[in-house]
């Protein structure tokens, strides 16, 4: 990457070679009945950075969102987010933490009760003393930000899967979130929508400074988008630069790796540029 | 070997326990959810519209044929000792004081108990409540309190409705079909109804119904496993645990009342 290129969050990583973690995870651990999830799990994101949080099915990338957003509390261990350790916060005090963060979920978690205006309205109408009118300009800004600005009065049941990440997005970013959790957001969707959601959450944190941490399968989207990546194997976390996992001699990534993106040859093309970033934006 | 049924019997029991304390827990948080603003006025009417409007039907349809049939079975044993004009009483005393409460309550916890623990369950699958939380929102606050006061809201109404399908329903075979005197049929039925006693009995009824019913629906679909086994199991457990809740209660509630 050149310095051009260079993302905000990718900077402040590289400054003094500190690196200030917006989340930190340090000794957590999880277990669930017999199964061990996070043997002892330390690792952090840095702010203002996308982290792409790499897996196998079961290594417990989804649970490591939910961590990071109170949903899920630790066996033991120590999770800062957003300056704040949370693992003994109570619900009340986590709804304070959560003020921070935006989350999207794999299936969108949009109330199918409500249409997608009234969906990515009720942030703003739960937390803000703003009027109607100042609702309604600002929900229509995001949908136009995602695209969605002709589907406002649809309810979720009536949009595609693609439509249904982005309707979930826009929500999620609606107050203007400081870190923004998105789990496995290509999963089930064809190229176009893969390409369309990426260049969303790419623009996100170039133009809004979001940190932003994503679960993923997809290996390419990953290797494009990250500032930093986090391979999820055996209950800890293994955690560099693209290129640096890239270039990783850890038998476990490598497979991954490999059987993910369908062979060595495949990674070795991939443009690990942003693809926003390529249009010379 | 023989210690096995009795670990089982004593698991069992704890595990009675622990459910009981955590919905006692959880209807405390209904109560103070509904005690502190916002009062959630807009769903609050949806969630009275699908529990009640919604039931009319079912429970006008039901209070109607049980009326009948109460005035059929009635009267073809009164009348052999020539008693048929205490048809009225019979079947006024019956629907207001056990069958109407009691029936409405099963019937509205059979459509919309077992409904409203679907839907809890189904957001609890597909992560709408966490959804909720994530945006700093009490799930119970939003989505379970105005459901749960909803059945409370509706269960008195739809039992007076019930009563009322009944006395017609019972009116009519006995005075059309039957042949009773429509006259001496509602005198000696206002004459043995009892509005301090029999309708205040009824209408406590419904509400501990409505009660329970709310609280089960709502705490079956909440503590629901995500998975689309467990949205089955939370609509089951809701329509057996609380029709049983209900005609359990009904006897401690005739117990206490004197009958």
């Amino acid at each position: 990457m050149t310095p051009a290129q260079t993302s905000r969050g990718a900077e402040a990583m590289d400054e003094g070679g500190q690196q200030d973690f917006r989340v930190a995870f340090d000794g957590v651990r999880l277990q669930r009945g017999k199964r061990v999830v996070f043997r002892r799990l330390s690792c952090g994101f840095p702010r203002g950075s996308i982290s792409v949080v790499l897996g196998g099915s079961g290594s417990g990338k989804s649970t490591l969102l939910r961590m990071i957003g109170g949903l899920q509390r630790p066996d033991g261990g120590v999770i800062r987010v957003a300056d704040r350790e949370i693992t003994q916060l109570s619900e009340r005090e986590l709804f304070k933490v959560r003020d921070r963060i935006g989350m999207l979920f794999q299936g969108g978690a949009l109330l199918d009760s409500m249409t997608v205006f009234e969906n990515a309205a009720l942030p703003l109408r739960e937390h803000t003393q703003l009027s109607d009118s100042d609702i309604e300009a600002e929900v229509n800004r995001r949908l136009m930000a995602v695209g969605l600005s002709d589907a406002a009065g649809l309810y979720p049941r009536e949009l595609s899967g693609g439509m249904n990440r982005r309707a979930a997005l826009a929500r999620a970013i609606v107050m203007d979130p400081e870190i923004l959790l998105v789990d496995e957001p290509f999963s089930g969707l064809d190229p176009i929508n893969v390409r369309r959601i990426e260049a969303l959450l790419v623009d996100l944190n170039r133009h809004l400074g979001l940190t932003l941490i994503v679960t993923s399968h997809h290996i390419a989207s990953s290797l494009r988008m990250a500032d930093r990546m986090v391979f999820m194997v055996d209950g800890i976390a293994i955690s560099g630069r693209p290129g640096e996992l890239l270039a990783s001699e850890d038998k476990r990534v490598v497979e991954f790796l490999e059987a993910e993106s369908d062979g060595a040859d495949e990674r070795r093309e991939l443009d690990v540029t942003p693809p926003l970033m390529r249009d010379g934006e | 070997m023989r210690i096995a049924p009795i670990e089982l019997l004593g698991f069992r029991s704890l595990l009675l326990l622990e459910h009981l304390g955590h919905a006692a827990f959880f209807g405390m948080r209904i109560v103070f959810s509904l005690l502190a603003p916002p009062l959630r006025f807009r769903r609050l009417v949806i969630d009275v519209f699908d529990a009640g409007v919604l039931s009319l039907p079912v429970v006008c349809l039901s209070g109607f044929v049980v009326g009948g049939t109460l005035s059929l079975l009635g009267y073809t044993t009164l009348v052999r000792f020539g008693a048929e004009q205490a048809l009225g009483p019979l079947v006024g005393l019956a629907v207001i004081r056990e069958l109407g409460p009691v029936l409405t309550a099963l019937l509205v916890t059979g459509r919309a108990g077992s409904a409203i623990a679907a839907e809890i369950a189904t957001m609890v699958t597909t992560e709408q409540l966490d959804g909720l939380r994530m945006m700093s929102v009490d799930p119970i606050e939003f989505v379970v309190s105005p459901k749960a006061l909803a059945l409370v809201l509706v269960m008195p109404l739809l039992t007076g409705l019930f009563i009322l399908f009944s006395l017609l329903g019972g009116y009519m075979i006995a005075v059309g079909l039957l042949g009773v005197d429509g006259a001496s049929f509602t005198t000696t039925m206002e004459s043995a109804v009892e509005f301090s006693r029999d309708v205040a009995q009824s209408f406590t009824k419904a509400l501990v119904f409505g009660c329970l019913a709310g609280l089960i629906a709502t705490y079956r679909g909440y503590i629901s496993e995500p998975t689309a086994a467990g949205v089955s199991a939370s609509t089951t457990s809701t329509v057996v645990i609380a029709s049983v809740a209900i005609l359990v209660f009904d006897f401690f509630v005739n117990g206490m009342w004197g009958v």
